[in-house]
């Protein structure tokens, strides 16, 4: 069986993180969970250096949204811990410091995109200028600044995308938890956000990424895959192509895909 | 200021959603008007044809809320073959002879009762014995929509803000929008207060609204403190809105909330104090909400009490309402334990 590698890329830190992982601004050690007796998650361990966008890819129930829940905080591992900036979650004071984007737009429907970036801003603490600054820069971003002042539930479904993911950004957060980010984001403004993530990245920080598309897989530093609640392999696209002798991640995704399990 | 992020939001989006605001305003309204209409007019008029009898006695029918007509024998006949009167009568030294018509016997009774006590009165009767009747509560005559008024104002209130309430707090489950705000740094009490408040606000609106309404537009029978009704409403709301969002926790769609309002709610409305009960069986009654609210209510509108006297039912609403925001905060932990 191959065993995945783990390419110790130097990473550039940024700010300050306690603890004993100081290179990494997400670190998964032994993480199992049960939803009653069906094993979701088997002994998974995880190391995102700072500064990165991690891939998470898998097929669809194979556990990828309840690992990033867990690393989100709102979800806790049955045994293991999920470290973020060096602290274990789930905590207050960490929380400030992820932008978690869910699977479902998670939006106010009858309130403006407006008010609910000031909603959320508010709760994390933001003053009103910030809000409005950080506002415009946002939606600027995700390319909605004309839509600001209608009801989300006039907006299409890649509207409600962009502006979740304008909501996991508005308050800075050195790490971002991002479940399928640009699902139904046509492939012009994709490569904006792509633009936008690699652009945070290498302000530091760290990005973790769920995803079944596979040109966005190759996008990512690098890449873990998931089934069936297993990681079975880790590394950047090329090794993971080297490894099996295959040119893409599509044909890895379908060699890994289509092993056995072995639990 | 979390909590008051939170509450701000609860206000935008009921100001968005008119149905809504429309629902928790003007149905209420609607609703009180149209029981006023039911049980305002409380006696109906009956006709008695009088062919023979003492001087008076029309006034003392007139007493018991029926209407005595002269007529000859034959008149009175025809009359009651009509049904223009349900009864007749000739009194003949001192003895009654009646035709009635007893096929409503409501009417019936009422008719016989107030012709026996009419002729008793006129002719037996010294005024200087009558009896002197004090209203120690409530006043003559007093038409049955106020007796259930005070109780109703209650309830309306209870019904409407335990049902808005809820739906926005499973909405809030259902659409993500719990999970995202749980991935901030927002307290769990922090949400339970914050939507305590933000409904709380808005009950303001309509507590004042729907007990402005049946006092002032209805002339509900009130001798007590408005300030008081206010104070007691906006207890009940709050009250509501924390039962609410324990509820909505056991649901898991709008459907299943409705579920609950003939487990939670239809049951209150008998044990609230608008039906006399068997006495074993209205003990029932202390353990439910509605009770209280209506009994304080009732205190103060039609007894004149203050807040001394109805502090015992406010104290109860007070804890319940304590007592399901914790719990709220509890089961939140479901989601996440910090």
């Amino acid at each position: 069986m191959f065993k995945g590698l783990i390419s110790p890329e130097k990473a550039h830190h940024n700010g300050s993180s306690s603890g004993v992982d100081s290179n990494y601004g997400i670190v998964v050690r032994n993480v199992h969970k049960y939803f009653g007796a069906k094993h979701v998650l088997k002994d998974i361990n995880l190391e995102i250096p700072f500064g990165q966008i991690y891939g998470l890819l898998g097929p669809s129930g194979c556990g990828k949204t309840t690992m990033v829940k867990i690393i989100a905080g709102i979800l806790e591992a049955t045994s293991g811990k999920a470290y973020v900036l060096g602290e274990a979650m789930p905590q207050l004071s960490l929380m400030n410091k992820v932008g978690y984007m869910a699977q479902s737009d998670a939006l106010y429907g009858s309130l403006t995109a407006a008010e609910n970036l000031q909603f959320f801003g508010a709760i994390y603490g933001m003053n009103k200028a910030e809000i409005k600054r950080r506002t415009a820069e946002v939606m600027e971003l995700v390319n909605l600044s004309d839509d600001l002042d209608k009801p989300v539930q006039a907006y299409s479904g890649g509207m409600k995308r962009r502006l979740s993911l304008a909501m996991a950004i508005l308050h800075n957060p050195p790490v971002l938890v991002l479940d399928e980010p640009t699902v139904g984001i046509d492939p012009l403004l994709r490569k904006n956000i792509w633009a936008e993530l690699y652009k945070l990245a290498a302000q530091g920080v760290t990005i973790l990424v769920t995803t079944h598309v596979m040109d966005e897989a190759e996008k990512c530093h690098q890449l873990a895959m998931m089934r069936a609640g297993r990681l079975i392999a880790k590394g950047t696209s090329q090794e993971l192509q080297k490894n099996i002798g295959v040119r893409s991640i599509e044909e890895a995704f379908l060699y890994y895909g289509g092993q056995q399990d072995e639990s | 200021m979390r909590v008051r992020a939170l509450a701000f939001r609860i206000l935008n989006q009921l100001r968005h959603d008119r149905r809504t605001l429309a629902l928790m305003l003007v149905a209420p309204l609607f609703l009180l008007t149209l029981v006023y209409f039911i049980l305002a007019d409380t006696v109906p008029i009956v006709y008695v044809a009088v062919i023979n009898a003492p001087a008076g006695y029309e006034d003392q029918l007139e007493e018991q809320n029926i209407r005595g007509i002269r007529y000859d024998e034959h008149e009175a006949r025809l009359a009651l073959e009509r049904g223009d009167v349900i009864a007749s009568i000739s009194i003949i030294g001192g003895k009654s002879y009646i035709e009635i018509d007893g096929s409503n016997p409501t009417k019936a009774k009422a008719a016989l009762v107030a012709m026996e006590q009419a002729k008793n009165s006129v002719l037996f009767s010294r005024p200087d014995l009558k009896s002197e009747v004090n209203y120690v509560y409530g006043q003559e005559d007093l038409p049955t929509f106020d007796n259930f008024g005070a109780t109703l104002i209650g309830f309306i209130i209870f019904f409407f803000v335990f049902l808005v309430s809820g739906i926005s707090f499973l909405q809030e489950r259902n659409s993500g929008t719990l999970e995202k705000l749980l991935s901030t740094p927002i307290r769990r009490w922090e949400i339970v207060v914050g939507y305590v408040l933000g409904f709380g606000l808005f009950t303001v609106l309509q507590s004042f609204l729907i007990s402005w309404y049946c006092v002032y537009v209805l002339k509900v029978m009130m001798i007590g403190s408005f300030a008081l009704i206010l104070l007691i409403t906006l207890l009940s709301a709050m009250l509501a809105l924390t039962l609410g969002i324990l509820m909505s926790t056991l649901a898991n769609n709008e459907f299943q909330m409705i579920q609950f309002i003939p487990l939670v709610i239809v049951p209150q409305v008998f044990f609230s104090g608008l039906f006399d009960l068997p006495a074993g069986i209205e003990v029932v009654g202390y353990v439910m909400p509605l009770y209280y609210i209506a009994d304080a209510l009732t205190e103060v509108m039609i007894r004149g009490s203050g807040l001394a006297l109805i502090a015992w039912d406010l104290g109860i609403i007070f804890a319940c309402s304590v007592l399901f925001m914790t719990l709220n905060t509890l089961l939140l932990k479901k989601y996440r334990r910090v």
